[in-house]
Formats: C-alpha cells, sequence, structure tokens
C-alpha cells in the first residue's frame, strides 16, 4: 500500500504488476481509482462556462457522451487534465485527478462567480472503478443483464448491478476496451466484491501506470503540469479555437521542447528525469518509461527539443552514467 | 519468505555462497518480494575487480531500481547471462536459476562479516 494524494492505494496486488498488466490486456482487469475528483457542474449556463474553462469544447457532447478535455490557467499551462461526461441539457460531471482536486475546485469555484451554475465536489460520496480489459463487456453484460452493443466508447449508461444503482462510461486509462463505474460509495464495496469475484483480476497503482504508458496517455505531474503547452504535445487536439481562460498566453506560445514517445533500443528502464542527448549535446528529459510487460521493450514519453521531435530520430538516453540507444516513435506503443 | 541456512546475507539483502574457492552473489527472497516483478538487470563485466560494498549490478523493476553491491573485495569471474533476457528469474528462483555473479575473492574469509540466515532475518525484522 501507498500513499497517494491522501488516499491509501495498492500499488499492487499479491500477484505483481506483470500479471495484473496482461490480465488487462487479454481478459479484464479492475481498478478501484475511487481516489479521482468527481464535480458535479450544473446550472442554466453551465455549457458556456465549461467551454470557457476547458481547452475541449463541451458544448459539442450531446447528453450522455463524454470527452477527455484540460483546464488552462493563466500562464498558458495546465490546471489540470480531466474527463467531462455530459449528464443532461445543463448537468456535467468531470472527474480531476486526486492530487488536484483542491485547486481544480478552487479555481472553477472563482471563474463559476461570472456564470449561472454551481460546482459541487462530490469526491467522498462518490466511488469510481474501472473495469479495463476486451472481456469487459461481456462481463458487464452478464452481470448487469444488459446488452452494451449500442454503448460505444465514450457513451454512459445507467444500469443496475449487484442490486446498486450505477453509471458506468465506456471510457478508460488504459487502451483496452473498458468502463469506469461510477457509484454512491456505501455501494462500492458489494460492486467491487461482486466483480472480483465474477472474475475481474484486481489492478494496483503500478499496473496502471505502464497500461496507460503503453497506450500513450498522459499522467499529470509526470507529461502534464503547470507550465506545459498542450499545443506541445501530441494531445493538442484537445484545444478547439474558441475563446478559454488563458487564451492569449497558450495560443501565443511557441514549443522549444515537444513531448514524443521514446523506445530504447537496447534493455534498459528509461526513468523520469534522465536525461536524452545527441552525441554530447543534451536534448531532453524523459517524463515517464518502464519496460513495456507486452513487448519488453523499453518505452517511455520524454520532453525533447522540437528539431528531434521526428519519428524515427535516433537520440540516446543516460542510463546511470550511458549512454544508451533509443528512437523517437510515434504514440500509442500498442495499439488497443 | 526462504532463507537457506547454508548462505551468507548482506543488509543490502544480497546472499552469497561460497563453493572451492568462488563466491556465487545473488539476492534474496525478501528483497525480490520488495522489488516486485524485475524488468533489467544490469551485470558487470566479468574480469572487473572489485572492491567490498562496491555497487557491481542494478535491478530494475516495474517499481524502482536497486544497487547490487559486491561482498568482498575479488575479480568477478562469470555473471548470470539469463539474466539478460528473463530477468524474471530474480523473481521466480532467487537462490536458484536467478544466481547474478560469481566473484573471487582477494582474500580468504570473504565473507566472515556477513549474517547468518537466523542473523538476516532478525535484521529484517528490525527494519520493518
Amino acid at each position: 500500500m501507498v500513499e497517494f494524494s491522501g488516499w491509501a492505494m495498492p500499488l499492487q496486488y499479491p500477484t505483481g504488476i506483470n500479471e495484473e498488466h496482461l490480465a488487462v490486456r487479454q481478459s479484464v482487469g479492475l481498478f478501484d481509482v475511487s481516489h479521482m475528483g468527481e464535480l458535479s457542474i450544473r446550472g442554466p449556463e453551465v455549457v458556456d462556462f465549461l467551454r470557457f474553462v476547458a481547452l475541449n469544447d463541451a458544448g459539442r457532447l450531446r447528453p450522455g457522451r463524454a470527452q477527455y478535455s484540460m483546464l488552462p490557467n493563466e500562464r498558458g499551462g495546465l490546471v489540470d487534465d480531466v474527463y467531462v461526461y455530459r449528464l443532461a441539457d445543463t448537468e456535467y460531471l468531470m472527474v480531476c485527478n486526486a492530487g488536484n482536486r483542491e485547486a481544480v475546485v478552487s479555481h472553477l469555484t472563482r471563474l463559476a462567480s461570472d456564470y449561472d451554475c454551481v460546482v459541487v465536489d462530490e469526491s467522498e460520496d462518490v466511488a469510481l472503478m474501472a473495469l479495463q480489459g476486451p472481456g469487459s463487456a461481456v462481463l458487464l453484460e452478464r452481470l448487469g443483464d444488459t446488452d452494451l452493443t449500442g454503448l460505444r466508447k465514450n457513451g454512459l449508461l445507467d444500469l443496475e448491478l449487484f442490486g446498486q444503482e450505477v453509471r458506468i462510461a465506456r471510457t478508460g486509462y488504459t487502451g483496452e476496451d473498458g468502463f469506469e463505474i461510477f457509484v454512491a460509495s456505501t455501494s462500492a464495496d458489494a460492486v467491487w466484491r461482486g466483480l472480483v469475484t465474477a472474475g475481474a483480476f484486481p489492478c494496483g497503482l503500478g499496473a496502471r501506470d505502464t497500461l496507460r504508458l503503453e497506450a500513450g496517455f498522459a499522467l499529470f505531474g509526470f507529461e502534464l503540469t503547470g507550465d506545459t503547452n498542450p499545443l506541445c504535445t501530441p494531445f493538442k487536439w484537445v484545444v478547439k479555437d474558441k475563446p478559454f481562460y488563458g487564451r492569449e498566453r497558450l495560443w501565443a506560445a511557441s514549443c522549444p521542447r515537444r513531448l514524443v514517445g521514446l523506445k530504447l533500443t537496447q534493455r534498459g528502464v528509461a526513468r523520469h528525469g534522465y536525461r536524452l542527448y545527441q552525441g554530447q549535446q543534451e536534448i531532453g528529459e524523459v517524463s515517464s518509461g518502464t519496460i513495456s510487460p507486452v513487448t519488453r521493450e523499453g518505452i517511455a514519453m520524454a520532453w525533447i527539443e522540437r528539431q528531434f521531435a521526428t519519428p524515427g530520430q535516433a537520440i540516446s538516453v543516460e542510463i546511470r552514467g550511458q549512454k544508451i540507444p533509443a528512437t523517437i516513435v510515434d504514440l500509442p506503443f500498442i495499439e488497443g | 519468505m526462504d532463507f537457506p541456512e547454508d548462505l551468507k546475507y548482506n543488509r543490502s539483502h544480497e546472499w552469497a555462497r561460497e563453493d572451492d574457492g568462488l563466491v556465487t552473489i545473488g539476492i534474496s527472497d525478501y528483497a525480490q518480494d520488495q522489488l516486485g516483478d524485475v524488468v533489467f538487470v544490469e551485470l558487470p563485466a566479468a574480469g572487473r575487480k572489485v572492491a567490498a560494498s562496491e555497487a557491481v549490478a542494478v535491478v530494475e523493476s516495474v517499481k524502482t531500481a536497486s544497487d547490487i553491491y559486491s561482498p568482498a573485495d575479488g575479480e568477478i569471474v562469470e555473471v548470470n547471462t539469463a539474466l539478460e533476457s528473463n530477468p524474471e528469474l530474480l523473481n521466480e528462483a532467487p537462490y536458484g536459476d536467478g544466481w547474478m555473479f560469481k566473484l573471487r575473492p582477494s582474500a580468504p574469509e570473504a565473507l566472515a562479516d556477513m549474517l547468518d540466515a537466523a542473523g538476516y532475518r532478525a535484521a529484517i525484522e528490525e527494519d520493518s
């Protein structure tokens, strides 16, 4: 168990990170991600508000649909990356990172004073689980006595599971098909036990990290920070051309470094903070890295000077004083 | 957890076994359990002269990278190259196929300062 943003969380269950990782890639894994923050944002002007405070366009979502988004700060960086779910015409749910929850709530509450809408932190009352892997739909259809073929990626559905009211979204952080399950905190235990008993493999924070890395997803605090301009990342598609908070700074910034994928051409682990080189010249830094449990290659995401940020470019990573050869690659590292 | 009686141990969680003047070194069952899944092992070159307590190898798990220290002065005479393609041997058989390297100590009684199994077990309990 480890302490994570004030929550006691398992880094791994007894079988270990690799088995958990492979369970998600090959069958079904289950994560308790109740540490994530859940904010209800609602009111007559909620669409205008969200279009201003978030980079993606929440106005384009129909009720029952969700999108990845980011919250810009005033200096061209980010407050957090989030998932935004439209529950009804004037009601949204936002899921933010545990470590940023207080900052997000105070930031949004401050900006909401100009709009007819409210931001309510419901994190303590809502538990969140992620059922991920190619077998998750079949498992959930059986347990929920429902047909999920019509529920597309990023779709939402209310369901009864083990006698509990739950809301599921076809979303996740692993690159596999899967569902995130919102449930009242008081019902969480019944749902977790039911899913594990039905065959879902319990997975911890360690596998969550290796899975999201293989899938090429960012982790706030590593790939993304308060100073990250999303236009310099592979996630620039999130930024829609509309008025938003801090737009002038974000839009004007150049990208001296870009965020890229990296594959080591010999075995090794490129960890957070390790430096990148072209010959003797330092050209960047690893944001996070691991050995892919699927391909068994060293993979990483890294910030690198713009002129080297081209797939196929050969560079090296300094690991304990040695320069290990690596290649810039497109994300993701594996196709879900 | 298993700590064979015929091995010597260090507080930094290496084990050592002396046979015919050669010392075989690996990591303990406790160490592999604490590290979790081992994904990469960096081994010293055969022929390298090393000093006692010198970091000579690195074990990387998903969680972290850990230095492995030589228990004695001497020369590396053989390394377990099977670990390069199968680092998980360290988890599966830390005292068997997961051995790391063999050392020819430069002086006799090289392992005299190491702990026996009972002493190592006590040291772990003290730390945890």
